[in-house]
């Protein structure tokens, strides 16, 4: 690599790389990207092709540093082929245009590749980017309604101040006319969405928040029009720009979202775009390719793509993704593998048995939950404020109406469309966006990245939890081994190994492991295992057993064994698996080993317990079921050897009980179950991990705040009605004017701006004071910034 | 005072062709990625050789200074 590089001059590399932090990734075998060659895939991936200028952008989760950015951007450089090349740093993607009859696709990933970017291709992000649209008709909507608010202002404050005293009457008449031109595509371009946003409302009978915005902007309008045209006053043509604009900056400022994090990853971003098919010639293909009866070479590491047989003699495959089982399980020849599995050791062939799209796996997808949209209503909590206060504004337009009707009938239309104008719920309507657009960067920025600030509102009311065990709680691997006890001799430890080496149980091997170095196993006799409760054997005509606390303990009792004092002085936190050894009647001591557990987890459920219905759904076996009983307090709900299927449907039942469930996982497994929770909050592990469908993802360490997190969920719903409050104070006071028939535009564009503004700042500073109680992610964000779902410099 | 009768469309114009400067510049992506330029210009004032940058393939995308 650094032969390459320095050859073509570009050595500054290694001047600007302050850390060799890229790690030289594994060589990948030859013709590995091959598949990127064929037509119809390079079509599919693609930006644009042509015959001299093939430009395709990729993720390359590597870049992480001001050096990578410099790097790719010269690699014209390193080959004559490649055209320009440009570097989306937050989101790691790089764009190459590239020559195709100079250079191929595939030798293009392959130079990525040596030089330590290893690209990450996947055919739903590739998809995902053609789908999708550009954001920036909220941007020109936006700068339209400030052009036309700067400009009506302006002339209005000429207005107000008297100026058509000097000029005359044609002053007036011409910034009228201006300020009605520029109203108009206001009213029709800027604030289409809520037009659009009301008319969705009223067909499907739901008074939304955006029915009285829209009432009073065409009260406005109107009015300032027929008042123009009459020539019975200036109109209100700036407070109208003024709303629009204070309305899209609301909204600006809560969509300016994180859209490199994926939140709608599904199994098509879990497997890889190819697999090497055997045959006459191994090959690369891609995957949507393979057909049933292919011959597929998976390599360690490799997933397993589809449903299929094993063709060799055996393979350790695991399932840790799929089932949540952490130990790896052993399958010989012709057994029938599940498509999802992660190989572990040499490679195997596995003969295609179902076509991807129909596997197992991917059958979860089918359900009918990740056909249902999840939330109708956008903004439930405004929603429903914004029902009662439609009502009353109606009521009390209505009520002013008729007191006048009596005196003057023109006075009473002035005061009705008066009321209507200035109780358009503009602030009531910035006061979410603002709320939500601070806490989901608070959030972001303390390790909690949040799908969008609706997520706030149902985090609010959930009273359930639910986690997943494996990958969420517990970490899988091996954990450490720690003899607590008079030290083992030689021949002991043998022992204790000979009778190990017999069981299949995690905590035996790990023992088994643990003892390795004392090989030549005994002759054994007797052996025996007791599920739950753990093994016993004669090892050279001593009986040995190895078991549980509670089991051991049984067996000194029975005996009334004079060790059973020594026994309780040995132990290690109540969290740790304990593995006790009976050695010929006699204590000997124990094994403890810690489980991987995201840490805090004691206090967090210690404080979680009181006000929360808990629950744990593991695809293991239920060995660790006493372990995690006591973790999270007797109320709680344990259920293992659960299939992806059953959490969801734990998930639905809890639903019927009326319970708001918020459920966090990790896996495929657990895909159902967080589409179908209230709140799907997806831990990540590891950096670049795949995370499932979810309306949050956090890291693992981060778990331990989740109460902090609802708390603040709590308030921040809270603020909101603390804003509406500060809202309903202007509101009154208004209405009070416009009901006595005495508003003016100057009371109007004086009032109106103000409230929008009091309520914006009250939002967006007491929820970042708010956020506060969430501790900063110290550590746990800067181990974040590696990660490429995330922004480095933002982080 | 009647030439603002003047003054005030023209100011009007002015205001519109910085309107269309802004519809343009969004419209040509500079807004889509906000982080990626400030680093650039770090790098190319600082760290690269001038004789590089004009040899430099990529040199079309470089803001003319």
């Amino acid at each position: 690599m650094y032969a390459l590089i320095q050859e073509h001059g570009l050595d500054d590399y290694y001047r600007l790389k302050d850390r060799r932090g890229v790690p030289a990734p594994q060589r990948g075998e030859a013709g590995r990207f091959d598949f990127l060659n064929q037509p119809e895939v390079l079509r599919q991936w693609a930006d644009y092709v042509d015959p001299g200028r093939v430009r395709v952008t990729m993720r390359l989760p590597a870049i992480h540093c001001i050096a990578c950015l410099w790097l790719l951007e010269n690699l014209g450089r390193l080959h004559p082929g490649i055209l320009t090349s440009r570097v989306e740093f937050a989101r790691k993607e790089l764009s190459v245009d590239f020559d195709p009859a100079k250079l191929s696709c595939s030798q293009l990933a392959s130079l990525l590749v040596s030089l330590g970017y290893e690209p990450d291709l996947r055919f739903s992000d590739a998809a995902a980017r053609k789908t999708s649209t550009k954001p920036s008709s909220l941007l020109m909507r936006l700068g339209l309604a400030g052009f036309a608010f700067g400009n009506t202002m302006l002339f209005s404050l000429a207005a107000y101040l008297g100026l058509d005293s000097f000029s005359g009457p044609a002053f007036q008449q011409l910034t009228g006319w201006i300020s009605l031109a520029l109203s108009v595509p206001v009213v029709t371009y800027a604030a289409e969405d809520y037009w659009r946003s009301a008319w969705n409302g009223w067909r499907q009978r739901v008074m939304n928040i955006d029915i009285p915005i829209v009432a009073g902007l065409a009260a406005l309008w109107l009015q300032s029009t027929y008042e123009w045209f009459s020539r019975t006053g200036e109109g209100y043509f700036d407070s109208l720009a003024g709303l629009v604009f204070f309305l899209l900056c609301g909204r600006w400022f809560q969509k300016r979202t994180y859209d490199r994090i994926h939140f709608d990853q599904d199994y098509r971003s879990f497997f890889p775009m190819s697999v090497s098919r055997c045959g006459p010639s191994e090959s690369r293909i891609a995957l949507s390719e393979v057909r049933v009866g292919d011959r597929l070479k998976i390599r360690n590491g490799e997933m397993i793509p589809c449903d299929g047989l094993l063709l060799s003699n055996a393979a350790h495959i695991d399932y840790s993704f799929v089932t949540g089982e952490s130990e790896p399980q052993r399958k010989d020849w012709g057994a029938w593998l599940f498509a999802g599995g992660k190989l572990a050791g040499s490679a195997i062939e596995v003969e295609c048995a179902k076509p991807v799209s129909e596997s197992y796996l991917t059958s979860l997808w089918n359900h009918e939950t990740f056909a249902k949209v999840k939330h109708a209503r956008l903004n439930p909590i405004t929603d429903a404020y914004s029902r009662r206060f439609t009502r009353l504004v109606l009521t009390l337009a209505l009520v002013t109406a008729a007191c006048w009707a009596p005196f003057s009938p023109a006075m009473a239309v002035k005061a009705f469309v008066s009321v209507l104008i200035v109780a358009c719920p503009c602030a009531l309507a910035l006061a979410a966006p603002f709320v939500f657009g601070t806490a989901v960067r608070a959030l972001h920025a303390r390790g909690w990245h949040l799908k969008n600030g609706t997520v706030l509102e149902s985090l609010a009311l959930i009273d359930s939890l639910v986690f997943d065990k494996t990958g969420t709680l517990t970490a899988t691997g091996v954990s450490p081994v720690r003899w607590i006890g008079p030290p083992l001799t030689r021949d002991e430890s043998q022992r204790i190994r000979s009778l190990a080496e017999q069981s299949l149980h995690p905590l035996s091997i790990q023992i088994t492991r643990f003892l390795a170095n004392d090989s030549e196993p005994v002759i054994l006799g007797n052996y025996r295992e007791i599920q739950g409760c753990g093994i016993e054997g004669t090892v050279d005509a001593l009986p040995v057993a190895l078991g549980s606390r509670r089991w051991i303990m049984d067996a000194l009792t029975r005996e009334r064994s004079a060790s059973l004092a020594a026994m309780n002085e040995v132990g290690g936190s109540s969290l740790d698996h304990e593995v006790h050894v009976l050695m010929g009647g006699a204590y000997r001591g124990a094994f403890v080993m810690e489980a991987h557990r995201a840490p805090g987890l004691q206090d967090l459920f210690r404080r979680l317990e009181p006000r929360y219905a808990l629950g744990l759904l593991s695809g293991d076996q239920d060995r660790e079921r006493e372990l995690f009983a006591r973790l999270l307090g007797p109320r709680a709900e344990l259920r293992f050897s659960q299939s992806p299927f059953d959490k969801l449907e734990f998930i639905a039942s809890w639903h019927q009980l009326g319970r708001k469930v918020l459920f966090a996982g990790d896996g495929l497994n657990d895909a159902g179950a967080l589409k179908q929770a209230e709140v799907g909050l997806a831990v990540t592990q590891e950096s670049g991990a795949f995370c499932p469908a979810s309306d949050m993802i956090a890291d693992r360490r981060q778990l331990q705040h989740l109460d902090h997190l609802l708390t603040f969920a709590r308030q921040s719903i809270r603020i909101i009605r603390q804003a509406f409050a500060i809202s309903a104070l202007y509101n009154a006071v208004v209405i009070a004017i416009a009901a006595s028939g005495q508003l003016s535009p100057v009371v109007c564009a004086i009032l109106m701006p103000l409230s929008s503004i009091t309520v914006a700042a009250f939002a967006a500073s007491r929820t970042a004071w708010a956020a506060k109680i969430i501790p900063e992610a110290t550590e746990i964000g800067k181990a974040g910034v590696e990660t490429p779902l995330l922004n480095p410099l933002r982080a | 005072m009647s030439v603002l009768l003047f003054l005030i469309p023209l100011s009007v114009l002015f205001a519109a062709g910085f309107f269309a400067a802004f519809l343009w510049s969004v419209k040509s992506g500079q807004y889509r990625d906000t982080v990626t330029p400030p680093l650039r210009v770090l790098l190319e004032e600082t760290n690269v050789p001038k004789r590089k940058q004009e040899k430099s393939s990529s040199s079309r995308r470089q803001p003319q200074t």
